[in-house]
């Protein structure tokens, strides 16, 4: 399941085992933690910094390099889900840690769709002058936000752990086959009759090598948040699920109680069923 | 309000599933639910805290206890809709870890709703039923004689008819889908006491002809009439069970 | 009993509560009928709804067939009908198929009025109101089918393979809108929250459809100078759509429904 140990609690932080101490803050997360600030630093610096600006789009061409690596980070963290969705379906075991990295991988994805979408309005502003297209990329892209955003919807609405999972994992499969079928059809949408859009979004591809550099450094930022956001929120799901079932425990502990304090006498006074008696 | 008439002195249809689910069974194949210390959960509560109990086939058991106690959890389990937390439990021979999906189709569920469609009439509801196993039209109608909602009551609207009448149409359901297991949620509630007099009657000659029934309710003054034995439950567990001097169980067929 | 038969037994079933109840002729496609109003107000201008006639029926299409699933699951959760046939262990497969089917005939019905519908509103010019006129003043006339054809499709244009178009977009949209309905309403059917649930999850995800439906409408009747035979690849579009979803629902609807 994942690295935790409960009954670890009270070993001293040392331990590199991965003992939860009052999070869910462990060596691993500290490593991929500095990862991402140093290389987040690194794209501070080489993005604002060493970088040119652009010929054509001049200082906003900067705003690339966020926006394109949080995008791809979604796709990457919604292939997670699915890919997750299908190792719960699939397995015997159906181990809720599949279930708990495809929920904590589509928040992820989400909110990187959203920044996605954020920041390019920004640079849309900046350098097409509108803050929206309905191009084939960006409609593809609302549809897909939304689409997740619903997933998200479905995980809450309760139930015990595995039908939450279930439920989820189908929903996480359809999905898969969803947002290709979404994508062709705005592609065919968009291609077939040529709409006049303001820039070309493909002149990109002529990046000077220090921008792709940049943009490369992007990429491996973003990588190491998205990875110190998974460790850190599975762990916390874990962590709620396991108060749960040590609830539990606790909870027949009480239940069994209640028999054993309530015997007979307890119905005596029970009135007739209150279910609704129509004549 | 119509009234009743009187119960058909007509068997049950009978099928080889019965013979079905046996011969899957362990040896002692008299035994249609052997609940083994099981727990389980709605939500994160556990309804059932370690259930152990064994019904035999033809008996009518009548589930006791205070609100809350999971009587209705225990029923649903039975019913092949929970999962087995912890625990071992068998019912019609299927292992309710692995086979509940199988088990559901040899047992009949009867809650709070009566699962009707209230739009369509009483012989359309039961028609419907019954043809989801392929009954024929003679076991249909045999099945709404059975259980007094043929004649004048077969074409109203489901939606008009009284809680009693809802009732034993939702029952001619159970018995149209030759159901062997009946798992009664209360089903007398919102009866008059004609309407109660009628359906133990029923539930009596059911049990004659094979069914196994379990019957939570708080109509403790009609245990010695109906059930064979009383079983109570609180806090998720079964407290006390005891056999009621009424009838010896077993099919008399 | 063979999925496929016990799938028609519940299409059956659920066509026969409709009949019954009449819930969708007496309140789905009048409610359909006010939405085709609506847009005349907002887009009161005539070219404009010229150009856009064949995505308002689509638009109306949808909305419609978010309250057609929600009446096709409340008859369900009323008296706790589907739980039953889920507790009696009834095919989910089954169960999909069934109600799909009904749901694709209720919806291909309204299709129909939303068209007749657009003619009668949104003419494409008087010419075609006359046409419609025409047809039901000679009844028997021949000349008074290629009237109305030649009503829907702007001059130039096969009638026949323009209606044969219209015909197969019809049909094809319908399916993958039952399909993707049924799925989700199974979903979120007795959920609280359901009713904006279901929105959430469907419209997404029925996309593809409201934009090949609408293109391959504006090709049969010719809207801003579409060829017929441009509308036959949004209807391989909708085709693939369609299998895709109903192939995806039956499969995915049992773990969905289940426990």
């Amino acid at each position: 399941m994942t690295t935790l140990d409960p009954a670890s609690t009270d070993q001293s932080p040392t331990t590199g085992r991965g003992a939860a101490r009052r999070g869910t803050g462990t060596r691993a997360t500290r490593l991929v933690g500095i990862g991402a600030i140093v290389s987040l630093a690194w794209l501070i610096a080489f993005g604002l910094g060493f970088s040119p600006a652009d010929r054509d789009q001049k200082e906003s061409v900067r705003i690339l390099y966020v926006h394109v690596p949080t995008i791809w980070l979604a796709y990457l963290a919604f292939i997670v889900t699915a890919v997750s969705s299908a190792m719960y379906l699939f397995t015997k075991k159906k181990s809720l840690g599949w279930d708990r990295a495809a929920g904590a991988s589509a928040e992820i994805g989400v909110t990187f769709v959203a920044v996605t979408l954020a920041v390019g309005a920004m640079w849309g502003r900046l350098t097409w002058g509108v803050f929206w297209q309905w191009d084939a990329r960006l409609t593809t892209t609302a549809l897909l936000f939304v689409t997740y955003v619903g997933y998200l919807a479905v995980r809450r609405l309760g139930g015990s752990h595995h039908q939450r999972a279930k439920r989820s994992a189908v929903l996480g499969m359809i999905a898969v086959v969803e947002i290709p079928l979404v994508h062709f059809s705005v592609r065919m949408w968009r291609s077939l009759h040529q709409e006049a859009t303001v820039a070309n979004l493909d002149g990109d591809t002529k990046m000077d090598g220090l921008m792709l550099f940049s943009l490369f450094v992007g990429v491996i930022a973003f990588t190491f948040l998205y990875v110190w956001l998974m460790l850190h929120r599975t762990r916390s799901m874990a962590l709620e699920d396991l108060l749960e079932e040590r609830g539990l425990d606790h909870a027949l502990m009480e239940r069994r109680a209640e028999s054993a304090e309530n015997p007979t006498t307890q119905y005596s006074t029970i009135q007739n069923s209150t279910i609704g008696r129509d004549a | 309000m119509d009234a009743p008439q009187p119960p058909s002195s007509m068997s049950l249809p009978q099928t080889s599933r019965v013979d079905d689910a046996a011969s899957r069974a362990d040896p002692r194949s008299n035994q249609v639910i052997v609940l083994d210390d099981v727990v389980a959960v709605l939500g994160q509560f556990p309804a059932l805290a370690g259930v152990t109990l064994t019904v035999e086939r033809g008996e009518i058991v009548l589930l006791k206890g205070p609100n809350g106690a999971g009587k209705t959890t225990l029923l649903r389990l039975c019913a092949g809709l929970l999962r087995v937390e912890r625990g071992a439990a068998t019912v019609l021979g299927f292992d309710l870890a692995t086979q509940r999906h199988e088990l559901r189709s040899h047992v009949g569920l009867l809650g709070h709703q009566n699962g009707l469609y209230l739009d369509m009439d009483v012989r359309e509801n039961v028609q419907f039923w019954g043809r989801t196993v392929g009954a024929s039209d003679t076991e249909i109608d045999q099945a709404m004689v059975r259980m007094g909602v043929a004649g004048r009551l077969a074409d109203v609207p489901v939606r008009k008819l009284s809680a009693g009448q809802k009732r034993r149409t939702a029952l001619a359901c159970l018995v149209a889908r030759r159901a062997q297991v009946w798992l009664l949620d209360e089903p007398h509630a919102g009866l008059d006491a004609i309407g109660r007099d009628e359906l133990d009657a029923t539930l009596v000659e059911a049990s004659q002809a094979g069914a196994t029934i379990i019957v939570a309710s708080h109509e403790l003054e009609r245990a010695g009439n109906l059930a064979t034995r009383i079983v109570e439950v609180i806090g998720g567990q079964v407290h006390d069970t005891r056999a009621t001097t009424a009838k010896a169980p077993g099919p008399s067929s | 009993m063979s999925t496929w038969a016990l799938a028609r037994l519940i299409a059956a079933k659920d066509l026969r509560v409709e009949r019954r109840s009449k819930i969708v002729t007496n309140q789905v496609l009048p409610f359909a009928g006010i939405t085709m109003v609506s847009f005349a107000f907002v887009l009161d201008k005539q070219n404009v709804i010229d150009t856009v006639a064949p995505g308002l029926i689509w638009l109306a299409t949808m909305f419609s067939l978010l309250i057609l699933v929600q009446r096709s699951f409340g008859i369900e959760t009323d008296d706790g009908a589907l739980d039953a046939m889920r507790v009696a262990g009834v095919d989910a497969g089954a169960i999909f198929l069934g109600k799909a089917l009904a749901l694709a005939v209720q919806l291909l019905v309204l299709e129909v009025m939303l068209f007749v519908a657009a003619i009668i509103f949104y003419g494409e010019s008087i010419q075609s109101g006359r046409a419609v006129l025409a047809f039901f003043n000679e009844p028997t006339d021949v000349n008074g089918v290629e009237v109305v054809l030649t009503g829907l499709t702007s001059p130039g244009q096969s009638p026949i393979f323009a209606t044969v178009l219209l015909v197969t977009t019809m049909i094809s949209a319908t399916c993958g809108l039952a399909a993707v309905g049924t799925l989700y309403g199974g979903l979120a059917a007795g959920f609280k929250g359901s009713e904006t649930l279901l929105p959430l999850l469907t419209i997404p995800a029925v996309a593809p459809v409201l934009i090949g439906a609408t293109k391959a409408v504006e090709s049969a009747v010719g809207t801003s100078g579409a060829a017929v035979s441009e509308g036959w690849q949004w209807v391989s579009l909708l085709a693939v759509f369609a299998v895709a979803a109903g192939v995806g629902g039956a499969l995915a609807f049992g773990p969905l429904i289940d426990d």
